[in-house]
């Protein structure tokens, strides 16, 4: 799939609607964390994995792993526009008996590699892949997308070393920095500056995008590994919310439900951009 | 057991290049012989057995069979969301191996008592948990579990138990009897088996006939024999070097109430809801909170005489 720059913005908004729709008919939570990821959703599924919709399991697909499973929407959402499942089938989201918890879950949904929901999981799971991949001799890579507050967890650093000591150079990690976490800004909660730094001590090539400019994504990603025998990761800057103007950059957004007036100002939003 | 358990899972990744062993930096010269004959497939996680389980994850779910090697509560509690969440809820091949079970590394103090694991682990859904009672167990249930799809654990003693020499065959979930008698049935997980053994020896001197069935694999568990042995026996006293809360005594007592079959008597031995800040070996642990052989006999005795 190679998709034109226009091409890559109508599907990252047509993922925020989807996000938008499914979080308001499940009464369900994290809308801004799905506007957050969906450029970079895009980029990666547009133009940036090798992956067939029709073979979920191709054995030699690029793997991609939503440690930041509470953002969960947006990949169904890009899942279903990219071909995986019926767009339809999103109206299940959030539903009672449905397959589409509000947390990423495999079990039944085409195209998702792995279920998170507890932080600080994927990055781990995903080296484990990676190291499997190098050993089998295979050229597929692997893509995790994080959050910043997950970046708390010890897990990720455990996987952090981990991953430069095995040169798993096969291995991407994205973080989705808005710099808001649960409960306040990142920088007043635990912060992680100077954050590209500590990667790179953990003997990380890493680089800073623009979270929301596809051309920008989509050039650092396709740059990688940078250097032979380390792992990549991109720090994409980002805005919680983005997309709606009264959503983004709050951290109230992480958990709010657009209903009523809400909604209708956010669709409309939506639909202009 | 624990030498047992690697001279088997050498001679399974000889023949089958998916096994894997990461260990979190534990096994020192003892894992020398398979990391000299497997090098690839081999890995030390480092100490960080959260990013060992879940790295485990990652390469069953590309195929390998990963065995993930710890002591005491390491590789369980220490990562047990891992297990749960990452491992298990997607069906995948990693074989959780913790060397120590209940007291086996009893003087390094309660950090290294293994002492709820059982009770925890079984309550996790699509989680095999084995818990061998001998050394031929040991490499039974190795084999085992290495060909059972899925998330297993293992739980290894220092105490090798004992190895009945009139064994039925080893099958997953299925007790096994060691000993036929009539009065009480004893019920084993463990190598506390061999203090069982020992007291149901003893309680024959005194006239009292024992049976004794091993609890090899605590999930799944076939109850068909251990019901009939309750209302056979009428006593029933289960031994697990482990809390008497949640593990073996919870597995029979659930399993003998779902199917209306609880004996006449009942007695739970094990490490009553405590930690032991006792610095001991494993017997004279063993012996502090009375599940040595002597104990064994003595509260059977007493449960009998009631």
């Amino acid at each position: 799939m190679t998709l034109s720059t226009q091409q890559l913005v109508e599907l990252s908004r047509r993922i925020r609607i989807h996000v938008l729709r499914m979080t308001s008919r499940g009464g369900s939570a994290h809308v801004g964390a799905g506007f957050s990821i969906a450029d970079i959703l895009a980029t990666l599924y547009g133009n940036v994995m090798r992956h067939d919709p029709k073979n979920p399991r191709w054995a030699d697909r690029d793997r991609f792993v939503l440690s930041k499973g509470h953002a969960g929407a947006a990949v169904y959402a890009t899942l279903a526009e990219v071909g995986y499942f019926p767009t339809e089938q999103l109206q299940l989201h959030y539903q009672d008996g449905s397959i589409f918890s509000g947390h990423v879950s495999h079990k039944g949904v085409a195209g998702v590699e792995l279920s998170t929901g507890s932080l600080g999981h994927g990055l781990g799971v995903g080296v484990g892949m990676a190291k499997a991949l190098k050993l089998a001799g295979k050229a597929a890579r692997v893509f995790v997308l994080l959050s910043d507050g997950e970046c708390d967890e010890g897990s990720i650093w455990e996987a952090a070393l981990f991953a430069r000591h095995h040169e798993l150079d096969n291995l991407v990690a994205l973080v989705d920095y808005n710099k808001i976490q649960s409960l306040a800004p990142v920088a007043e909660t635990l912060g992680l500056e100077p954050f590209r730094a500590k990667w790179e001590s953990f003997g990380w090539s890493a680089c800073e995008v623009n979270g929301h400019d596809h051309l920008d994504l989509q050039r650092a990603l396709a740059a990688m590994p940078v250097h032979q025998g380390r792992p990549s990761v991109a720090i994409a800057h980002t805005t919680k919310g983005k997309g709606v103007s009264f959503m983004e950059n709050t951290v109230l957004w992480h958990y709010r439900t657009a209903r009523g007036d809400e909604f209708d100002r956010a669709l409309a939003e939506l639909e202009r951009s | 057991m624990r030498d047992r358990f690697i001279k088997t899972l050498c001679s399974l990744a000889e023949n089958d290049p998916r096994i894997m062993l990461i260990t979190g930096d534990l096994g020192f010269a003892v894992l020398d012989e398979y990391r000299r004959r497997f090098p690839l497939q081999f890995i030390n996680a480092g100490v960080a057995e959260q990013n060992m389980t879940l790295v485990a994850t990652g390469m069953a779910l590309e195929g390998h069979i990963v065995f993930t090697y710890s002591i005491g509560n390491f590789p369980t509690l220490r990562c047990l969301e891992m297990i749960r969440n990452d491992a298990a809820y997607h069906g995948a091949n990693v074989k959780v191996v913790s060397i120590g079970g209940g007291f086996s590394y009893g003087p390094l103090g309660i950090s290294h008592h293994a002492t709820e694991d059982l009770a925890i682990m079984r309550s996790l859904p699509d989680v095999t948990c084995v818990s061998p009672t001998g050394l031929q167990e040991v490499e039974e249930a190795t084999r085992a579990i290495a060909s059972h799809p899925g998330t297993c654990f293992l739980r290894l003693d220092k105490d090798p138990g004992v190895d009945g020499p009139t064994r039925s065959e080893f099958l997953l979930g299925r007790p096994r009897v060691v000993r036929q008698g009539r009065d009480v049935a004893f019920i084993v997980t463990g190598g506390i088996l061999s203090e069982v053994v020992k007291a149901a020896g003893e309680l024959e001197r005194q006239g009292v006939s024992s049976s004794i069935y091993a609890v090899h694999t605590l999930k799944p568990f076939d109850p068909t024999e251990i019901i009939a042995a309750s209302k056979t026996h009428g006593a029933v006293v289960t031994v697990e070097e482990h809390t008497v809360h949640g593990g073996l005594a919870g597995l029979i007592l659930e399993s003998l109430a779902d199917a209306q079959a609880l004996p006449g008597k009942f007695l739970r031995i094990g490490l009553e809801s405590c930690f032991s800040s006792v610095v001991g070996s494993q017997g004279f642990l063993r012996t502090a909170y009375r599940m040595d052989a002597a104990a064994i006999a003595a509260r059977t005795t007493k449960l009998l005489g009631s």
